[in-house]
């Protein structure tokens, strides 16, 4: 099948952005939309600017929007997202500083985990009991589609979302109680205090981490078991 | 928090995965700050793709394994190429490597409040440590935590979207690196020692890897180029078990070989094109399944080490089929979930109900920058760890052993680069802003010279073969007019010529002219450019 692929490109943030749609032959059904961009760009002198590194749905670094959801490249058939009709519209992700064509500048990610100071000082524990939940906090791919579909996110807000949330949870879990109160405060004050509940982020996430699971646990452990106490 | 005369001699350590992870914390650990530079941030390093686990002897499942008995499986199983000082090293600081990233929180699998440790292949004890079947990324979210801490403290400086261009040499001393910002287009000098950890050389053979696009090689290419020696870059590990996908091929991990997975081929005398209608396999099933690798190695069977594996699977001219469809539903669940996924996801089958057509795929490169046991490069100033480096795994690595050496390397490499660095005075950074606009980056070497490594270098190999190779790679990098293609080419050329003269079979090294293992090739192979030529000679290995 012949799809058509119309991806919006700017050669940088300063200049407008304009739609170019090319025309892509699949191989296989198997081929993705890092298929129709590899091929693409070996035509094209001006190459499309794009994200990519394991192809395999585990780096989250080809984050984009296909047909006006956010998702990885890599994970996105095109003999689903092309439908009948065989179109395809790709758009970068829109909550970050938009570098070229498809690439962004996703910093700020790691840069809500500094601020979050998401890190043990000396030992963190990892519980037998609760390593579901530590091996969920720690797939996070760092990809931004959860923060893209958020109604509470924007980049520089106080609410970091659930990238960082996610993170966060392995560390609520494992530190010390002295550490952990800190930790606690940061979580409250980027995560807990607002978020919204929508768990839109839930339905995006390309990893599929239990978000719910992670939640209950890490409000548990950051409010109710303290309110409870009291 | 650390003196100033240490934030003024920052190493440049060149890749964020687990090897420049390591790096970055020991050298923070000792208070000597870094910079982290890397084409993507750490979350997308090939590091993450890793499933199995690591490799040591912490003797959790009552089977009296010990550092010893590491030792002997690394050294055998590498053929008795590695340097064995440096294996030792590996060996003895493998517990000690696990219980840290345990204090780090790191969630192995475990059980009664132990690790609890799986097979894997070549080694005759359980000694793999794992978090179900994503044991890299799961490591490299815990070091990502530990090395975020240094980073407030600007002990690490994170430069992301940033491309190694080249050393800074002078009188053949390494001075530091030269990069440029992906994003702005900007170039940088950067003075101070420097760690390689750039990975494996995937763009030589597109398509034909199980690692990420990003590893590419081109940062050994260049270091080559520029005078640094390389060691042992014919030896190519083959994995047995990957199935390609687009633009790739997927590794179905060991470990799914170590809860119990078979490897088998169809005795019936069928053509290919027959033996892929579903219904025919159907009928010639269960009575005509030759376990091949449980016949022929009835100590090992399927967990023999990866070139044998791989070697069989080549010679036997038949699909080949992986089936677990034994492994129990608590394995796949506490253990083998993510691989279970991936393959339903991936390739449309289930493992659990299904067998799956595999055949060997490229999954690590046993040569690379040449070291020594603490990490030295030829070069002064320079070092490198991880798989970029020819260290620990001689002929042929043992699974397990990837993120161990990664690790464990990054930490000696770091000590030997901090202890040099001391003796250092501090030179300023330089920037220079670009304007004019510049392709972001090409990720690969032609398909013409692509095609020609294929067909060379691929498990078997031989004279005729390795010599045309060379000699139509030694035209194309004479008409070549882009740098770093030419750098690509002059490591291919490197690749083909080491594995010429190497006249014997040895670990992933087949010659299918000189079967056999010769002493007279218990040597390692070191290669360097000079004047525009590649010297070759055989060293002794320690």
């Amino acid at each position: 099948m012949i799809y058509k692929i119309s991806i919006e490109r700017r050669k940088n943030r300063d200049e407008k952005p304009y739609v170019e749609t090319y025309e892509y032959e699949a191989r296989t059904d198997a081929d993705t939309v890092v298929s129709a961009l590899s091929a693409i760009n070996e035509g094209l002198e001006d190459k499309i600017a794009w994200d990519c590194s394991c192809l395999q749905k585990k780096c989250g670094a080809c984050a984009m929007i296909i047909n006006g959801k956010p998702g990885l490249a890599c994970d996105a058939k095109l003999a689903k997202v092309g439908g009948k009709t065989g179109t395809i519209s790709l758009c970068p992700l829109r909550k970050f500083p938009l570098v070229k064509d498809l690439l962004v500048d996703r910093s700020i990610l790691f840069n809500n985990l500094l601020t979050i100071r998401n890190w043990a000082e000396e030992e963190a524990f990892a519980s037998e009991k609760k390593n579901d939940v530590l091996y969920e906090a720690s797939r996070c791919l760092q990809c931004g589609c959860c923060l893209e579909v958020c109604p509470n996110f924007y980049a520089g807000g106080t609410f970091f979302g659930m990238a960082s949330a996610v993170p966060v949870s392995r560390l609520l879990e494992e530190l010390p109680k002295d550490e952990q109160k800190r930790l606690r405060l940061d979580y409250s004050k980027h995560f807990y205090n607002g978020c919204g509940k929508s768990l839109a982020c839930r339905d995006i996430c390309p990893a599929q981490i239990d978000i719910e699971k992670l939640l209950v646990n890490s409000n548990a452990i950051t409010l109710w078991k303290h309110l409870f106490k009291k | 928090m650390a003196d100033l005369e240490k934030f003024n001699r920052k190493v440049n350590i060149i890749g964020a995965g687990l090897a420049g992870l390591s790096a970055a914390i020991h050298l923070a650990k000792e208070g000597v700050a870094s910079r982290l530079i890397s084409l993507q941030p750490s979350e997308r390093a090939q590091s993450v793709m890793a499933e199995g686990g690591i490799n040591a002897a912490i003797d959790t499942m009552g089977e009296d394994d010990n550092v010893e008995n590491h030792y002997k499986d690394t050294i055998k199983g590498g053929v008795y190429l590695a340097n064995k000082e440096a294996v030792r090293g590996l060996a003895e600081g493998a517990p000690s490597i696990v219980r840290w990233l345990q204090s780090l929180g790191a969630p192995f699998n475990m059980q009664k409040g132990e690790i609890i440790l799986r097979n894997f292949g070549g080694q005759a004890k359980k000694r793999t440590a794992y978090a179900k079947s994503s044991t890299g990324k799961i490591l490299m979210s815990t070091l990502i935590d530990e090395a975020r801490k240094y980073e407030a403290e600007g002990l690490i400086k994170r430069y992301p979207h940033h491309d190694f261009t080249s050393l800074i040499i002078e009188n053949e001393k390494c001075l530091g690196v030269e990069i440029r910002d992906l994003y702005t287009g900007n170039k940088g000098k950067l003075y101070g020692a420097v760690i390689l950890c750039t990975g494996a050389m995937n763009s030589l053979f597109p398509g034909l890897t199980t690692g990420t696009t990003v590893n590419t090689g081109d940062v050994t290419a260049t270091a080559f180029r520029q005078g640094v020696k390389i060691a042992n870059p014919e030896f190519i590990q083959y994995h047995p078990t990957t199935v390609p996908i687009t633009g790739k091929r997927m590794l179905i991990s060991e470990a799914a070989r170590g809860e119990g997975g078979r490897l088998f081929v169809f005795e019936a005398d069928c053509e290919k094109a027959e033996c892929d209608k579903k219904t025919e396999l159907k009928k010639k099933d269960e009575e005509s399944r030759y376990y091949f690798m449980e016949d022929l190695f009835p100590e090992f069977g399927n967990l023999m080490p990866r070139d044998v594996v791989s070697r069989q699977m080549a010679g036997i001219g038949k699909p080949v089929y992986l089936d677990m469809t034994g492994i129990g539903k608590d394995i796949w669940e506490d253990r083998l979930s993510d691989l279970r996924e991936e393959c339903i996801r991936l390739l449309g089958k289930d493992p659990k109900k299904d067998y799956i057509e595999v055949s060997p795929g490229i999954h690590y490169f046993m040569g690379g920058i040449y070291v020594d046991k603490s990490h030295k490069s030829s070069m002064e100033g320079l070092f490198a760890a991880g798989e970029c480096a020819c260290q620990y795994h001689g002929a042929n690595r043992l699974g397990g052993n990837s993120m161990l050496g990664a690790i464990y390397g990054g930490k000696v490499a770091a000590e030997s680069a901090a202890r040099f660095a001391a003796g250092l005075s501090h030179k300023k950074s330089e920037w220079v802003e670009v304007n004019k606009e510049e392709p972001l980056y090409d990720y690969g070497i032609s398909k013409e010279a692509a095609t020609v490594l294929r067909q060379a270098l691929g498990i078997f190999r031989d004279e005729a073969g390795l010599k045309g190779a060379l000699e139509k790679i030694d035209l194309m990098e004479k008409n070549e007019k882009d740098e770093r293609e030419k750098s690509r080419l002059v490591l291919a050329k490197a690749m083909l010529m080491a594995a010429l003269e190497r006249k014997e079979s040895r670990g992933a090294h087949t010659r299918v002219d000189y079967p056999k293992a010769s002493d007279e090739y218990l040597k390692t192979s070191v290669l360097k450019y000079e004047n525009g030529e590649i010297k070759h000679s055989l060293e002794d290995i320690d």
